[in-house]
C-alpha cells in the first residue's frame, strides 16, 4: 500500500509568502463556505447525493483511521455502518427518542462492537484481518435477516423511519434540515479525529504501522492501542450508517452488503490513505462515479465504473491527497526559483 | 566506577532457551550507575538476546533481572521505558513514514499521558504536554546535530543519521539506562570517532547509565568502565577493559584456539 506521507523532501513551509499554515485555513474555510452555499443552490435529489457525500466521508474518516494510520486492513466496516444504522431504526421504531438522540446512541454501541472486534483482531495481522473482518462484511446482512430479530430488526423487510424535519420557524425543507444536520455532525467529527490524528494517540497510532516492536520498546501500550483504534474506527462509520439512515429514512438487510464494505475501502484508496481530508474525495468518487457511470451506459454500468477506477488509479497513485500533495510539492519548489 | 552498593541493574542467572539451542546460560553480572558497560562477544554469543530480555521482547526461561531492585520480567514490555529504560536497535526500527521530530517525540510518550478523550478534545493539558514533548525533541535534535533534517520523513535517511535519530528518540524517555545495540555498526571511521565523543558527552549531560553491545572492540574497550565479554551464551569475562583484553578465554574466542 502507497503511503503517501513518504518523501524524502521536507513539505515546503510557504507559498507564494503566506504560511503553509494559513493556505490550510484557508482551504477549510473555503470548503466549509461551499458546503453552506451548495444546499441552496442543487435539486432535491443532488441535495441527498451531497448529504450521502458527507455521511460517507465520517465512514470513511473512521476506516481510514484504522486501515489507513493503523495499518488495520478492515473489509468488513460496512457492518459497522449497518448497526449503527439498524441502532437509529430500531429506536426510531421503538421509542420515543428524537433522531438526533440516536447518533451518538448508535456511536457508543459500535464504539463497542468495534473495540469488541478489535481484541480477538489483534492476534490478527495483514491479509488475515482483512479476511475475519471480511467474514463480519458477509455474516452481516443474513444476521440481519434472523427470524429470531425479526420483532426488532423487522426482517426482510426492513424498517421505514420518517425523515426528520426542520423545528418551527426554521426557513429549511427537509431535505436541506437533514443536510445541515450532517453537516453539523460532520464538522465536530472531523475536528475530534483531526485532534486524536495530531498529537500523542496519532503519534502512537500511526507508530504501531510502521513499527509494531519499537512502538511498544517506546512505552506504546499496542493492544490496548490496537482495540481502541478500532472502536474509534467503528464509532465514525456507525455514527455515518446512523445518519445514512436518516437520509435513506430506509434501512433494510441488502442495503448492507458486502459490497458497501468494499465501496468503503475503493473511498478510501481514492481518497488516499492516511489522509484527513483525501476522504471527502473518497466519498465524492463512492457517491457520484456509480451515477455517472449509469448515464454513460444503462448496459453495463459497472464495466464503467471499473475503467473510472483503473483510470484513477492510473492518473493518482497515491489517491487525491497523494496528488495534491506531489502538487503542493512542486509549487513550492517553483516558488522558491 | 566500582559496581559497589546497589547496583542499576542486576542480570542474575539468566537463561533463554530457544528450542533446544541455549541462547543465554545463566548469565549474571551487575552494571552500575553512571557506568558505562560495554557488552562484547563473536557473532551469536547473546549479546542482542540479553537486550531483547531486558526489554522484555524475549522470554527469559530462568533468573531475574532487577532494576533499580525491581524484578523486570514481572513488568509488561510496553512499561519498561517508563521504568527509565531506553533502547536503540541494531537494524533500525525507526518509524520510516513520519519526520525525525515525530519520530524523537514518540520517544517522549512514555513521559506523556493524553490517551484517547483528552486528546480528541485537545484538553489545555494536552496541549501544554505537546509543547513540552516538542521542545525537549527540538533540543534532542539540536544536540545530536538533526537540525537540518528534523521535518523529513526518516525513510530516506542515511543510515548514520538513522542511527543519529534513534539515540535522540531513545534520549527522549528520559532514561537511566540506556541499551545501544551495535551503535559503531555501519559506520565509518570517522563516524566512529564522533560516535565515542557522542557516548561519553551523553552519559556526562543526561546522567544515564550506559549498556552497550558491540562488535567494534576498539570502541568498546576505549569508551567503557567495565567490559562484559559473552561467548556461546555464556559469559567468560567480566572487567575492566584492560583485564578483559588480558583474559585468555576472550582472546581465545576472539582469534580462536592456538595451534598445537
Amino acid at each position: 500500500m502507497a503511503i503517501i506521507s513518504e518523501t524524502t523532501r521536507p513539505v515546503a513551509a510557504s507559498f507564494a509568502g503566506l504560511p503553509l499554515r494559513t493556505w490550510q485555513t484557508l482551504g477549510v474555510a473555503l470548503v466549509f463556505i461551499v458546503a453552506c452555499v451548495l444546499p441552496f443552490t442543487t435539486s432535491s435529489y443532488h441535495l441527498f447525493q451531497l448529504t450521502m457525500v458527507l455521511v460517507y466521508a465520517i465512514a470513511l474518516l473512521g476506516l481510514n483511521i484504522l486501515t489507513g494510520f493503523n495499518g488495520q486492513v478492515s473489509l468488513g466496516h460496512g457492518a459497522f455502518y449497518a448497526i449503527g444504522a439498524y441502532t437509529t431504526a430500531i429506536l426510531l421504531d421503538n421509542t420515543a427518542i428524537p433522531y438526533w438522540a440516536t447518533l451518538p446512541i448508535a456511536g457508543i454501541v459500535c464504539l463497542g462492537a468495534g473495540f469488541l472486534f478489535g481484541l480477538p483482531a489483534l492476534r490478527l495481522e495483514g491479509l488475515y484481518l482483512a479476511l475475519a473482518t471480511f467474514a463480519l462484511a458477509v455474516a452481516t446482512p443474513q444476521l440481519l435477516k434472523f427470524r429470531g430479530f425479526e420483532k426488532w430488526t423487522g426482517g426482510v423487510q426492513g424498517i421505514v423511519i420518517d425523515k426528520p424535519s426542520p423545528p418551527a420557524g426554521v426557513p429549511l425543507d427537509s431535505d436541506q434540515w437533514l443536510y445541515f444536520v450532517c453537516l453539523a455532525v460532520t464538522v465536530p467529527m472531523f475536528l475530534i479525529g483531526w485532534n486524536l490524528l495530531r498529537g500523542r494517540t496519532g503519534r502512537a497510532i500511526v507508530a504501531i504501522r510502521d513499527h509494531p516492536i519499537a512502538a511498544a520498546s517506546m512505552g506504546i501500550d499496542t493492544a490496548m492501542y490496537k482495540s481502541l483504534t478500532f472502536g474509534v474506527s467503528a464509532m465514525y462509520t456507525g455514527i455515518a450508517g446512523a445518519l445514512g439512515a436518516l437520509a435513506a429514512q430506509f434501512v433494510s438487510p441488502d442495503s448492507f452488503s458486502v459490497f458497501l464494505s468494499i465501496s468503503l475501502i475503493v473511498g478510501l484508496v481514492v481518497g488516499g490513505i492516511a489522509s484527513i481530508f483525501g476522504v471527502l474525495f473518497g466519498a465524492a468518487f463512492i457517491v457520484f462515479i456509480p451515477n455517472i457511470a449509469d448515464q454513460i451506459s444503462k448496459a453495463a454500468p459497472w464495466a464503467i465504473y471499473g475503467i473510472f477506477l483503473i483510470g484513477f488509479m492510473y492518473v493518482l497513485p497515491t489517491g487525491v491527497a497523494g496528488g495534491v500533495k506531489r502538487l503542493g510539492s512542486l509549487l513550492g519548489r517553483m516558488g522558491k526559483r | 566506577m566500582a559496581a559497589d552498593g546497589n547496583p542499576l541493574l542486576r542480570i542474575d542467572g539468566v537463561s533463554v532457551r530457544f528450542g533446544g539451542i541455549v541462547a543465554l546460560d545463566s548469565i549474571s553480572f551487575d552494571v552500575a550507575h553512571g557506568q558505562i558497560c560495554g557488552l562484547i562477544g563473536p557473532n551469536g554469543a547473546g549479546k542482542t538476546t540479553l537486550f531483547n530480555c531486558l526489554s522484555r521482547l524475549y522470554r527469559t526461561g530462568a533468573g531475574r533481572i532487577l532494576f533499580e531492585g525491581k524484578q523486570l520480567l514481572d513488568v509488561p514490555r510496553h512499561r519498561i521505558a517508563a521504568l527509565g529504560i531506553g533502547r536503540t536497535f541494531q537494524n533500525l526500527a525507526l518509524f520510516k513514514t513520519m519526520t525525525v521530530r515525530q519520530n524523537v517525540m514518540i520517544g517522549g510518550h512514555c513521559r506523556s499521558r493524553g490517551g484517547f478523550l483528552a486528546n480528541a478534545l485537545r484538553l489545555p493539558f494536552v496541549a501544554r504536554e505537546e509543547r513540552k514533548l516538542d521542545e525537549r525533541a527540538m533540543s534532542l535534535i539540536e544536540s545530536l546535530d538533526l537540525r537540518r533534517v528534523a521535518e523529513v520523513p526518516v525513510g530516506g535517511l542515511t543510515f548514520a543519521t538513522q542511527k543519529r535519530v534513534e539515540l535522540a528518540r531513545a534520549l527522549a524517555g528520559e532514561p537511566k539506562l540506556l541499551l545501544l545495540d551495535e551503535p559503531a555498526g555501519g559506520l565509518n571511521h570517522e563516524e566512529v570517532d564522533r560516535l565515542r565523543e557522542t557516548i561519553v558527552s551523553i552519559r556526562d549531560r543526561f546522567g544515564v547509565t550506559i549498556l552497550l553491545v558491540e562488535h567494534h572492540l576498539n570502541l568498546v574497550m576505549r569508551v567503557s568502565d567495565k567490559v562484559v565479554a559473552l561467548d556461546f551464551g555464556r559469559k567468560i569475562a567480566d572487567g575492566t577493559p584492560a583485564e578483559v583484553q588480558q583474559n585468555a578465554d576472550v582472546i581465545r574466542a576472539y582469534l580462536g584456539a592456538p595451534a598445537a
